[in-house]
């Protein structure tokens, strides 16, 4: 069970309260200071690609983030409805832009630049869907001995 | 915290340059504001624009887009795009994305406003 779970509507405005809940949860389960600011980035890219899908594809439905302390890390889960229609393809809407495939329903381009700076941040990150949508999962280890990319 | 925008025309070395002055976050709410102060300023006719991000404190994605937006409409004007940054947590976003090398990246405002291409 996540140790705080977040749900909201689809508005670009709710996504800086998703980052700020975001980097106190993962500050009390002992993420690096230094990191912090890497997990408030990724959680922000995430939550923002959620509601730019939902938008588009009018989605009523809240965009999901569960924050979870475990042992060793702690993890971040955002989900989105929008179904991925080819879920077969291992590339579909993976953290690699260029996969041929790929769900691309930003036409700026902007959420092939979310999912390129999400990879770069998080060295522990999976990108997986279905039918019931996308999830982005990544997490951070809660030790001090945190290696800095 | 909100975005907050300030412009103001500087006389340089190199010719006439508007520095837009942005403070606060960059993120998929705040970012189409400053999409529409740097559109309003290509089409108002400045073309040599100087954006002084000293002052934010979060920048994303859409931030980034809206940057490379704005990069591409002052560069069809034979313009210029440079950036005022020393914020480490800002210029990694530029350095993960490969964007370093797309934008001029200057330690001060004057700096960047006595630059030429």
């Amino acid at each position: 069970m996540a140790t705080v779970e977040l749900r909201f509507s689809a508005q670009p405005e709710h996504v800086r309260t998703a980052r700020l809940v975001a980097a106190a949860v993962a500050r009390r389960a002992g993420v690096d200071e230094a990191v912090l600011d890497e997990v408030r980035l990724a959680v922000g890219e995430a939550c923002s690609r959620a509601v730019g899908l939902h938008r588009t594809n009018n989605i009523a439905a809240p965009v999901r983030v569960a924050l979870t302390e475990e042992e060793k890390s702690f993890s971040i889960e955002v989900g989105d409805e929008v179904p991925v229609l080819d879920s077969s393809a291992p590339g579909a809407r993976s953290a690699s832009a260029a996969v041929p495939g790929a769900v691309d329903l930003d036409a700026d381009g902007e959420d092939d630049m979310g999912l390129a700076v999400i990879s770069g941040l998080v060295d522990d990150l999976r990108v997986t869907g279905g039918p019931g949508g996308g999830v982005i999962l990544m997490s951070w280890p809660t030790t001090s001995a945190v290696v800095m990319p | 915290m909100d975005l907050s925008l300030s412009t103001r025309n500087v006389t340089g070395p190199a010719g006439d340059r508007t520095v837009v002055e942005v403070g606060g976050e960059i993120d998929v709410y705040t970012a189409p504001k400053l999409r529409e102060q740097l559109v309003e300023l290509v089409n108002d006719g400045s073309y040599h624009l100087v954006v002084d991000m000293e002052g934010v404190d979060f920048l994303d994605s859409t931030g980034l887009g809206v940057l490379v937006g704005g990069l591409k409409r002052v560069r069809a004007h034979e313009g210029s795009l440079r950036l005022v940054c020393n914020q480490e947590r800002i210029l990694k976003i530029f350095r993960i994305t490969g964007l370093t090398k797309v934008f001029p990246i200057h330690t001060t405002v004057d700096e960047a406003v006595a630059a030429t291409d």
